[in-house]
């Protein structure tokens, strides 16, 4: 739909005749399933872009301590967050094999990719909740320098909402389920699909700016007026 | 692909059965409306015994021992976000949206109903949280509606302790409530449209619910967001807004925080918040006129473009309320640029209001009278918005009663006057009953006077030099005298203002027993709400086929039509396509 040519009509103009009026039977659920998804995206995306903003303001206080560039920060050798993005890349695949088994009518392949997706996004948040563990361990707590106040405060955002994803999962799965009906899941699987790339994508920018050294991350405060 | 339509089989998806089913636990966007609706004036009506206590301490001090520095401060607080969130958001988005939504665009319902359902339980909750705080040790907080850190967590703020938790905890709940409605919203209005409803067809109303729902649906994650940092500042002891300080005589553990960030987030939120209530309520009372004058309303695409353009330029004039924080004069400039950049859309709609009327067949009605009295409240407080938005104008009027009177015309009294419009314009729709008219014009001149009276010597006291926010004055050499004289003057109107608010509703309560049958569309209005086969609509609001739309919403005195409004429903008249009524041949 070209928006700027729809805001030009001048709707007074041309009343419709009634021959030309179709039967309209209601709104197309899926249709609008897709716009509502389209939104909580950009919902979730402002959430996470107003936080990764106020972390590059804070960062330009002087108690602000990035949690890379030194031996003794955390996340110098950034390993274990490798193996955790992993876990959650191969939940992301493993929808989008569970997706392309609905395409092609295979429902053992659906079964076996969600299956796969849950279990990966689960041992994700698992990894995510055992390095809390390990970075209390090392001293660095929620309460202690602003940049680990901001690890723990994303990862457990970020978890929420991939929990959120699951109970939807688990919802969609359900409904399949209790109708008897696997021809009905392939468009709410393609909107979780796209839910799981977009969870991945935003752990993406955030795993790359909680490892940032020091003058990575003066660099975008900087270009971002701080 | 032929799918089910979400909510276009009523009977088999939600139809209401008991009692339980149909008023309490019901998915019908009408009973969430009267739910949302009820809810808010009942918060509302809390918020103003508030005001009117606070009206008292400042009109009669010394005089009534019960209201304590602390408590003046929490009324304040509570005054203040009750009204901007919890009464004009839900009333004009969870009553009015829910309600209008589904029957204007020609659907069934919400496409997700449930949602719908557990979006006003929600707000139920954030409602109930949020007056909770009354009852826990050390009151509600009394942090100012702001909730700017540090105090509003440090000892010595009323309600530092249990008091910002609950609201904290209750603005969250809220949010959660406002964004499962707003995604109706949203998504109703763009995939629940019936046919030949075109986007520019839809009424204004729409239009303005609309937008602000875009706008809250991206602003409110900024409340959202600065809501949890200060939760932990205040639970987990981060230091994400709170700086190195001593409180107390006592040196806390927080280090180097910003508190001006708080700010700038909770502004990111606070001005499109000014537009979440304004502009549901600038579709509306175009509406409003539009019927009552019996005209189409004035430039409908330039007010259309007007929403939208307000609607985006709304997320880029934050920081001018944060002029005193000590910001870099350059970005001043670019927020007072800004700042009155919006101030040409908005222009153009009160210069439409007014054309509107002009040579119309202006009808005084009940709702007519509140929507050009709301075209004067919005005028005068949107030119001392003007003054406001210049930096060097703003700098000595900031924290004055100048800024008081400002915001409570613009975005108080304003959004009110077309919430009183709306309600009285509605009403017959809603109830299927006649109000009481002469109840009704005198409610409105009361109000409307009485507002006048309230926030016209604000102005003036603004002027003076004096505080807001201020329990007392105390001994202050530079206000004069016979400044205490204009507040006892200003406390008397508002609580006439405010008894006669007891005239609105008993006039409605009463009106549902006593009130005349109201019939199908009686102001003889075009859109579709008013062509429903039942009034009140029925469960499905259409009965067994969706209606038809085959032109805009606002064909009033159509030369040589049969009435003075065809409806949206009605195809082309053969005397219409012989006439060129519609001037297509001039265009």
């Amino acid at each position: 739909m070209n928006i700027l040519r729809m805001l030009r009509d001048k709707s007074w103009l041309h009343p419709t005749d009634a021959a030309t009026i179709a039967q309209y039977g209601g709104p197309d659920p899926v249709a609008a399933m897709r716009i509502m998804l389209r939104f909580i995206l950009a919902i979730v995306g402002v959430i996470f872009f107003l936080f990764i903003i106020t972390f590059l303001s804070r960062s330009q206080y002087p108690d602000f301590e990035a949690l890379a560039g030194q031996p003794w920060q955390p996340f110098t050798d950034p390993s274990r967050l490798w193996f955790n993005t992993a876990l959650l890349a191969c939940a992301s695949l493993a929808m989008q094999w569970g997706l392309g088994g609905t395409r092609v009518g295979k429902l053992n392949v659906t079964v076996a990719g969600i299956s796969a997706a849950v279990f990966f996004t689960v041992l994700f948040l698992v990894a995510q909740f055992d390095l809390w563990l390990h970075l209390q361990s090392m001293g660095f707590y929620m309460n202690g320098n602003p940049a680990t106040s901001y690890f723990y405060l994303l990862t457990a955002i970020h978890g929420l909402h991939l929990v959120g994803g699951l109970i939807v999962l688990c919802n969609v799965v359900f409904r399949v389920w209790y109708d008897n009906n696997p021809d009905t899941l392939t468009a709410p699987l393609q909107l979780c699909t796209t839910y799981w790339h977009f969870l991945l994508g935003i752990w993406l920018v955030l795993f790359a700016l909680l490892t940032s050294r020091p003058e990575t991350i003066n660099a975008l405060a900087a270009m971002c007026g701080f | 692909m032929q799918h089910v339509a979400i909510a276009d089989q009523p009977d088999h998806l939600h139809d209401p059965q008991t009692f339980i089913t149909k008023y309490i636990y019901s998915q019908d966007h009408k009973v969430i409306a009267i739910q949302y609706g009820l809810t808010a004036v009942f918060v509302g009506l809390v918020a103003l015994g508030l005001s009117a206590l606070m009206r008292l301490q400042l009109g009669f001090p010394d005089t009534f021992d019960f209201i304590t520095p602390g408590n003046y401060l929490q009324f304040v607080t509570m005054h203040g976000m009750i009204m901007v969130i919890y009464l004009l958001t839900a009333l004009l988005l969870g009553g009015f949206g829910n309600y209008l939504i589904p029957l204007m665009v020609g659907a069934r319902d919400m496409v997700f109903p449930f949602m719908n359902m557990l979006s006003y339980w929600a707000y139920l909750l954030s409602v109930i949280v949020l007056l909770a705080s009354f009852f826990v040790p050390g009151g509600p907080t009394g942090a100012g509606w702001t909730l700017y850190p540090p105090q509003a967590i440090l000892p010595g703020t009323p309600g530092y302790d249990w008091g910002i938790i609950l609201m904290l905890v209750s603005l969250a709940i809220f949010i959660i409530a406002f964004t499962m409605g707003g995604l109706n919203y949203v998504t109703t209005v763009l995939q629940a449209r019936t046919h030949g409803m075109t986007l520019m067809r839809m009424p204004l109303t729409i239009w303005g619910i609309f937008t602000a729902t875009v706008l809250g649906l991206l602003a409110f994650p900024a409340l959202l967001v600065s809501a949890i940092m200060m939760m932990l500042d205040k639970t987990l002891g981060t230091s994400f807004f709170m700086p190195a300080l001593v409180s107390m005589g006592e040196s806390l553990n927080y280090s180097g925080g910003s508190p001006v960030l708080f700010q700038h987030l909770f502004w990111f939120f606070g001005h499109p918040e000014v537009y979440i209530v304004a502009l549901p309520a600038f579709g509306m009372v175009s509406d409003v006129l539009a019927t009552h004058a019996r005209k189409n309303i004035f430039g409908y695409r330039m007010m259309v473009w007007a929403i939208v353009g307000i609607g985006g330029l709304s997320f880029f004039v934050w920081a001018h309320h944060m002029y005193v924080s000590g910001m870099d004069p350059k970005f001043g400039f670019f927020f007072a640029t800004t700042t009155l950049i919006i101030a040409v859309p908005t222009a153009i709609k009160v210069y439409n209001w007014v054309l509107t009327l002009y040579r119309g067949n202006i009808h005084l009605t009940v709702p007519m009278l509140f929507a050009i009295g709301f075209i004067f409240t919005f005028t005068h407080g949107g030119l001392t918005g003007l003054f406001l938005g210049n930096v060097v104008v703003d700098l000595p009027l900031s924290d004055t009663y100048f800024v008081v009177a400002h915001f409570h015309m613009v975005m108080g009294v304003s959004p009110i006057m077309v919430l009183f419009a709306a309600l009285y314009h509605w009403y017959p729709l809603i109830t299927g009953k006649m109000f009481n008219e002469r109840l009704g014009k005198i409610h409105f001149w009361f109000t409307f006077l009485g507002t006048y009276a309230i926030y016209l010597p604000m102005h003036y006291l603004g002027f003076l030099g004096v505080p807001r926010r201020y329990f007392a004055m105390g001994s202050t050499d530079f206000i004069p005298e016979s400044a205490q004289t204009l507040n006892a003057s200003i406390t008397i109107s508002a609580l006439i203002v405010g008894l006669s608010q007891l005239i609105f509703l008993y006039n409605m309560f009463a009106s549902l027993r006593n009130g005349k049958p109201a019939g199908h569309n009686p102001w003889g209005a075009t859109s579709l709400e008013w062509q429903t086969p039942d009034v009140p609509p029925h469960h499905g609001n259409w009965g067994p086929a969706l209606p038809q739309v085959y032109r805009w919403a606002y064909d009033y005195s159509v030369p040589g039509a049969e009435l003075d409004y065809i409806p949206q429903n009605h195809p082309v008249s053969a005397a219409e396509q012989t006439a060129d009524v519609h001037g297509e041949g001039k265009s």
